[in-house]
C-alpha cells in the first residue's frame, strides 16, 4: 500500500467517524464541533487532490465562518437540555435510514461508473497548476465557456437571500 | 546574506542546504513567535508604565526583562482547577485551538530572502515553509478557525461570565473577519497574487526613487486607507483593546478564560501574543513590503532584520493603542464593524478596482474625497446627536440589528 492510500484511508475512515459523530452526539455543541472536524477533514482530501484553492475556501466559508454562527446560535439559545431535544417519533428514523441507504447506493453507482471509466487523463503538469486560484479563475470566467451565467445567477441568489433576511429581521424598514 | 549551496560540517560531506532552507524557516518562525512573546509582554509593559507614568516592571533581571519568565515559574507552580460541570474535553482542548492555528500560519509567512551561490550563480530564494499558491488563503483560514479556542472556552467553563465572552468572541470574530478580508482582497487586487513571496516581491523598489513601493503607498492614498482598515480589524480579531469585549474585566471577571488557571491560562496568554504576531507578520507582507528596506541607502541590512523591526514597530502600535484609547461599548463595536468598516472596505476595493481598470487617477482622488466628506458628516451629525441631550450617539443607533 502506497503512503498515498494510507493517507486516503485514514482520511476517509476520519470523515466517516466525524459524519456519523454529528448525528449520534446528544448535545448540539458536540455535534456542531464533529461537523467542524468532518469539514477540515475534507478540505484535507481536497488537498490531497491537489485542489489547493478549493480547500482554503472550505475551511474559510464552511469550518470558519458558517459553523461559527452554527455555534454562536446553538450557545445562544443554550440548547444544552438533551432530553428536549430528543426525537419521539418513529417516521424520522425509518424515513432517515431509507434516504441514507439510496445515498450510500447513488454513491457506490457513481464510483463503479467511474471505476470503469479508466485512468483519468491529468498529467502531473496538471495536476500541479489545476488547483490553483489563477487556473479556477480562468476557467470560470473564460470566455467562451458557459460559467458566467451560472456564477452571476448565485450572485442574484445571495442577494435574494440577503434581502429576505433583512425583511425579515427587520419589522420596520 | 549570500551563503553557498553546499557546506561541509566537520566529517559530514557536502550538503546542499537549499531542500533544508523550509525547515531552517520552520524552526526559525516557531522559535521567533516563541521566544519574542517572552520580550513582547515585558516590552507592553513597559509601554504601559510609560504611558501611564509609573515605573512598570524593575525588579527581576536588567531592567525587569525576566518578569515574563518568573511569572511563567509562577503559573506552572498554580494549582490547575477544573470547574464542576464543565465539559471535559473542550475544557482541555480550548487553549490548544488559540495556540495552534497562531503557530500553523506561520507557515506561509515570507520573512526574508536569502542568496545562495549555486553553480548557476547567485539565486535569491525566500525564506519561507511552505510558499504555497494560496498562502494568503491559508492564513485567513488558520484565522478563522482561531475563534474556536475562545467560543470552546467560553461555552466549556460552564459559568455565565464565560459564556457572554465567548458569544461576543464569535460575534466579534464573524464582523470584522469579513473587512478584515475585503481589505486582504485588496491588497491581493493591487499585487496581482495570492502567493505571498509575489505580494512581498511586487513591492520592491522606489517611487521618486525614495518612497517605499509598498501596496500602502500605492494607488493614490487607497492603499492606505485600506491598511488602516486592515488594522483596525486586526486589533479587533485578535481581541486587544479597544476591541476587547471578549475578557472586558469590567463586566465580564476575565470573559472566556475565567475559569482557566495555571498553564492552561498561560497558554492563553501566549496564544493571544502569537497571533498578534502572526497577524503584524501578515500586515508587513501585504501593506509594509515585507523585507524591503524603507529607504534605498538602507538596503544593506538583511531582509529578516526588516521583517522583524517592522513587526515589532506594529506591535509598538497595538500597545500604544490599548495605553491611549477605552474600550468601546458592545454596540459601538458591532455598528462600527457592520456600518462602517465593511461599507468604507467595500468601497476602496471598487474604487482600487475602477483606477486599475480604467487606469485614472482621478477616480481615487474623486473617493477619498467623498470618503472624507462622509466622515466629517457623521461626525457632524454624532456631535449634533449628543448635544441634544440624546445618550445614544450615531454609532450606536439601530445597532439592535447587528447585535
Amino acid at each position: 500500500m502506497s503512503a498515498q492510500m494510507v493517507l486516503f484511508a485514514v482520511l476517509a475512515t476520519l470523515s466517516v467517524v466525524t459524519a456519523i459523530l454529528v448525528v449520534v452526539h446528544r448535545n448540539p455543541v458536540r455535534s456542531a464541533l464533529s461537523l467542524v472536524c468532518n469539514l477540515i477533514v475534507l478540505a484535507v482530501l481536497y488537498l490531497t487532490l491537489s485542489a489547493q484553492f478549493v480547500a482554503a475556501i472550505q475551511i474559510i466559508v464552511y469550518a470558519g465562518a458558517i459553523m461559527v454562527l452554527f455555534l454562536f446560535t446553538v450557545m445562544l439559545l443554550n440548547l444544552g437540555a438533551p432530553e428536549a431535544l430528543r426525537e419521539t417519533g418513529r417516521v424520522q428514523g425509518v424515513v432517515g435510514v431509507a434516504l441514507g441507504l439510496s445515498f450510500l447506493a447513488a454513491i457506490l453507482g457513481a464510483g463503479t461508473i467511474s471505476a470503469g471509466l479508466g485512468p483519468s487523463a491529468a498529467t502531473e503538469e496538471s495536476l500541479r497548476t489545476g488547483g490553483t486560484a489563477e487556473a479556477i479563475g480562468r476557467h470560470m470566467f473564460e470566455p467562451g465557456l458557459p460559467w458566467h451565467f451560472a456564477f452571476e445567477l448565485t450572485s442574484v441568489l445571495l442577494l435574494v437571500g440577503i434581502v429576505g433576511a433583512v425583511v425579515l429581521a427587520k419589522r420596520r424598514l | 546574506m549570500v551563503i553557498d549551496q553546499y557546506v561541509r560540517i566537520g566529517p559530514i560531506g557536502p550538503i546542499d542546504i537549499v531542500p533544508l532552507i523550509p525547515y531552517a524557516s520552520m524552526l526559525a518562525i516557531i522559535g521567533f513567535i516563541l521566544i519574542s512573546v517572552v520580550f513582547v509582554i515585558w516590552m507592553e509593559r513597559v509601554v504601559l508604565a510609560l504611558v501611564q507614568n509609573r515605573l512598570g516592571p524593575n525588579r527581576v533581571g536588567p531592567r525587569g526583562l525576566l518578569q515574563s519568565i518568573a511569572d511563567a515559574i509562577k503559573l506552572f507552580f498554580k494549582e490547575d482547577t477544573r470547574p464542576a460541570g464543565a465539559d471535559r474535553t473542550c475544557y482541555y482542548v480550548a487553549p490548544a485551538l488559540v495556540m495552534i492555528p497562531a503557530l500553523a500560519a506561520g507557515a506561509t509567512l515570507p520573512f526574508g530572502t536569502i542568496t545562495v551561490r549555486t553553480e548557476a550563480g547567485p539565486q535569491p530564494l525566500p525564506l519561507i515553509v511552505g510558499d504555497v499558491n494560496v498562502g494568503i488563503l491559508f492564513i485567513l483560514a488558520l484565522a478563522s478557525l482561531q475563534v474556536y479556542g475562545t467560543v470552546l472556552a467560553g461555552w466549556s467553563a460552564n459559568n455565565k461570565y464565560s459564556l457572554l465572552g465567548g458569544l461576543r468572541a464569535a460575534a466579534q470574530a464573524i464582523s470584522y473577519e469579513l473587512a478584515m478580508s475585503i481589505a486582504v482582497v485588496t491588497a491581493v487586487l493591487i499585487a496581482g497574487s495570492l502567493q505571498l513571496t509575489a505580494i512581498v516581491d511586487q513591492q520592491s523598489g522606489y517611487i521618486w526613487g525614495w518612497l517605499p513601493n509598498w501596496t500602502c503607498f500605492q494607488f493614490y492614498g487607497l492603499g492606505m486607507v485600506a491598511t488602516l482598515i486592515y488594522l483596525v480589524a486586526m486589533v479587533a480579531e485578535t481581541n486587544r483593546a479597544p476591541f476587547d469585549m471578549p475578557e472586558a474585566e469590567s463586566e465580564l471577571v476575565a470573559g472566556f478564560h475565567t475559569e482557566y488557571s495555571s498553564m492552561k491560562f498561560a497558554i492563553f496568554f501566549v496564544g493571544e501574543y502569537a497571533s498578534m504576531l502572526v497577524v503584524s507578520g501578515v500586515a508587513t507582507a501585504l501593506w509594509f513590503g515585507g523585507w524591503h528596506a524603507p529607504l534605498p541607502f538602507l538596503q544593506f541590512i538583511p531582509g529578516w532584520i526588516w521583517f522583524v523591526v517592522k513587526v515589532m514597530a506594529i506591535m509598538l502600535t497595538f500597545m500604544w493603542i490599548r495605553a491611549s484609547l477605552p474600550r468601546l461599548r458592545y454596540d459601538a463595536l458591532m455598528a462600527i464593524g457592520w456600518k462602517r468598516m465593511i461599507p468604507l472596505a467595500t468601497v476602496v476595493l471598487l474604487a482600487v478596482a475602477a483606477v486599475d481598470a480604467f487606469n485614472a487617477p482621478v477616480i481615487a482622488l474623486a473617493t477619498l474625497a467623498a470618503i472624507v466628506a462622509a466622515s466629517f458628516w457623521l461626525g457632524w451629525r454624532a456631535q449634533r446627536g449628543t448635544r441634544s441631550g440624546s445618550p445614544h450617539t450615531v454609532t450606536a443607533q439601530g445597532a439592535g440589528g447587528a447585535g
